[in-house]
């Protein structure tokens, strides 16, 4: 267990140069002065590029450069992220806190709802809510998040003016980069309850719905077909059988006793499905134009922002290949059966 | 189970017969497209414009669908829209096959180092979400059809090379390979004539059903204004067109309904259709897969 971890985290650099590598090599197809944003430390300096690609050899052959990246990168420096007019660092400090908070609410909702339809859809098997639910995971499977997403702004915005896009509401702005108030965390959920502004929390909370509802339609069918199938599975048991025996009310059985037992494969998928969202949240941020590390990879890919583009995918990367780790060890906490290797 | 098997006990299912209604549906609808949309200009994929005013404009008889912003026309678009679909679709799957069958069985087959390599190259593809790789190579290659399809198949073909390692590790041991090496049969013919052809149908079978996954993707890349270009007949391409329409106007929230209704409708019936396929046929692989 502890040897598998070690390896799999022993191949975290390993993936990375390969990822980052790869991206590098793509770049090379650009002129030099669309690279020198890589290098560039401060704004003025986007004036004299001449100077910086002189400076940092541009022209040179790939490999030489990829090198100088990556010593930059190992300490640290990224560059500097144009369409974020900052630098990558600072533009990931920046986003990250309003993408994981819109994930963390999409992953409560996919959980809840892929949870309970699954139990009531084995519950019923073969009736008409198992039909009806089967038939709103396949239409889940094909829904194109960008058009689910305007569609609901259409309803909930422009027709009832409930869910506006955006993080929060101008007067929430004003509030947030006010003096009194202190980022503690950089969630701005978290952050306006520890500074007791109850009506940014509520504004945030507002704002959070549409995208968070549209990025977990998006998932969620998954997590119902597992919990399903594992639901009928776990219905067939003995245990199941005894418990009826011993005459427990179907609730507690279905909830109690094969709910519980069911969730094992969920969780590992819990895990996976966090990680998927992240290639979800670049189409619903920039839908809802939600200020978030998608919405800000998109532009980066946009305008060509090489830095800003390098910068995201390796964060989007790293997080991806910790999570899909963070998912296995969790399996074998969970199911003491299973061993890694 | 050969081939014949699978497709008659797929039939018997009633969402694969209607997915498949759906996916004829749409390719007649791809094949007459020069007859249910004749174009005037030069590349038919181009739609026509009609004026220079920025408003949609409602249904009618001079337009079935209406038109989108800068007056694009709804039903062309739809229509040549599916073309392009099938297009995208079984390009990225014929090419990402390709790959992926020659990367995966020589990993498989040659095993040993060659096999480490090979497989820890498509590690470093999963890495990253497909989506944001291929939104990064589409940045990076520059807005064009075949970038877009370029960054398309480079995402997919990882899958592929899996499964068919996969299946070619479990046919080399199987006796026929065995007797056909006693025969002194080359390495290649073994590899070309006995190990491909009985290791790669499964995957060709669940490839060519991933095109509407490939669709949907496509026309992702296509609303985040990096995949075809401006003007393109592409249902993701007339969706972003809708984006800034979908507040409505004259008092009506929904006067534009038919900019995003009618595109959204499309792809999502589309991509529906190529899973009620996936579905039947993926239970019974997988069955089957657990008897042998």
């Amino acid at each position: 267990m502890f040897v598998y971890i070690l390896r799999r985290l022993l191949m975290l650099p390993l993936v990375m140069l390969g990822v980052t590598f790869f991206l590098f090599f793509l770049t090379q197809r650009l002129s030099p002065e669309m690279r020198a944003s890589l290098y560039v430390q401060d704004p003025r300096q986007m004036g004299s590029l001449e100077e910086v690609i002189e400076k940092y050899g541009l022209n040179d052959p790939m490999p030489v450069q990829y090198m100088r990246w990556l010593k930059g990168a190992v300490k640290g420096d990224l560059g500097y992220s144009e369409s974020a007019n900052m630098p990558v660092t600072s533009a990931i400090k920046a986003y990250l806190p309003a993408t994981a908070q819109l994930a963390a609410a999409a992953m409560v909702l996919v959980v809840f709802f892929g949870v309970w339809l699954g139990i009531i859809s084995a519950e019923y098997k073969d009736g008409f809510i198992d039909n009806a639910v089967r038939f709103f995971v396949l239409a889940g499977f094909s829904l194109p998040i960008f058009v689910l997403g305007l569609v609901l702004l259409m309803v909930f915005y422009g027709k009832l003016g409930w869910f506006p896009p955006g993080e929060y509401s101008l007067a929430s702005d004003m509030i947030v980069h006010g003096p009194a108030f202190k980022a503690y965390t950089g969630f701005s959920l978290i952050d306006s309850l520890l500074n007791l502004k109850f009506y940014v929390f509520f504004d945030v909370l507002k704002h959070l719905i549409l995208p968070a509802v549209t990025l977990c339609i998006g998932s969620f069918a998954l997590m119902v077909r597992v919990m399903r199938s594992s639901m009928l599975e776990e219905l067939n048991k003995d245990y199941i059988r005894s418990a009826r025996a011993r005459g427990l009310s179907e609730f507690k059985v279905i909830y109690k006793h094969a709910g519980f037992n069911a969730l094992i494969p969920v969780v590992t998928l819990a895990g996976i499905q966090f990680v998927r969202l992240l290639g979800g949240t670049v189409i619903v941020e920039t839908v809802f134009d939600y200020p978030g590390i998608g919405r800000w990879g998109v532009e980066c890919a946009r305008q060509l922002d090489i830095a800003g583009v390098m910068g995201f995918s390796l964060l989007v990367a790293a997080l991806f290949v910790l999570g899909n780790l963070a998912a296995d060890i969790l399996y074998t906490v969970i199911d003491p059966r299973i061993r890694l290797k | 189970m050969t081939i014949k098997t699978v497709f008659l006990k797929a039939l018997k299912n009633k969402n694969a017969l209607a997915g498949l209604a759906l996916v004829l549906f749409f390719a007649l609808i791809a094949l007459f497209a020069p007859v249910l949309a004749p174009s005037s200009g030069r590349d038919a994929y181009q739609m026509p414009q009609s004026g220079y005013g920025i408003e949609p404009q409602a249904p009618s008889s001079a337009h079935y669908f209406g038109t989108t912003e800068n007056q694009y026309d709804l039903y062309y678009g739809i229509v040549w829209g599916a073309r392009m679909a099938f297009k995208v679709g079984i390009t990225v799957v014929f090419f990402a096959l390709l790959i992926g069958v020659l990367i995966g069985g020589a990993a498989g087959y040659a095993g040993g180092w060659t096999d480490e390599i090979l497989m820890r190259l498509t590690d470093i593809i999963f890495a990253v979400p497909s989506m944001v790789l291929a939104m990064v190579i589409a940045a990076m290659l520059g807005r064009d059809l075949g970038n877009m399809m370029i960054a398309l198949t480079v995402v997919s073909w990882p899958s592929y090379a899996r499964l068919v390692r996969g299946g070619v590790l479990s046919v080399k041991e199987r006796d026929f390979v065995t007797a056909a090496r006693a025969l002194g049969a080359s390495r290649l013919r073994i590899f070309f004539r006995h190990i491909i052809p009985n290791a790669i149908y499964p995957v060709v079978i669940m490839a060519s059903l991933d095109i509407g996954y490939i669709v949907l993707t496509a026309a992702s890349l296509s609303f985040l204004g990096l995949g075809s270009p401006v003007g393109t007949a592409d249902w993701g391409q007339l969706v972003a067109l809708s984006r800034n329409w979908i507040l409505g106007g004259h008092g009506n929230p929904f006067a534009y309904w038919y900019t995003i209704v009618i595109p959204g409708g499309a792809l999502l019936l589309f991509v529906l259709a190529w899973n009620l396929l996936g579905d039947a046929f993926r239970d019974i692989l997988d069955s089957s897969a657990r008897k042998a």
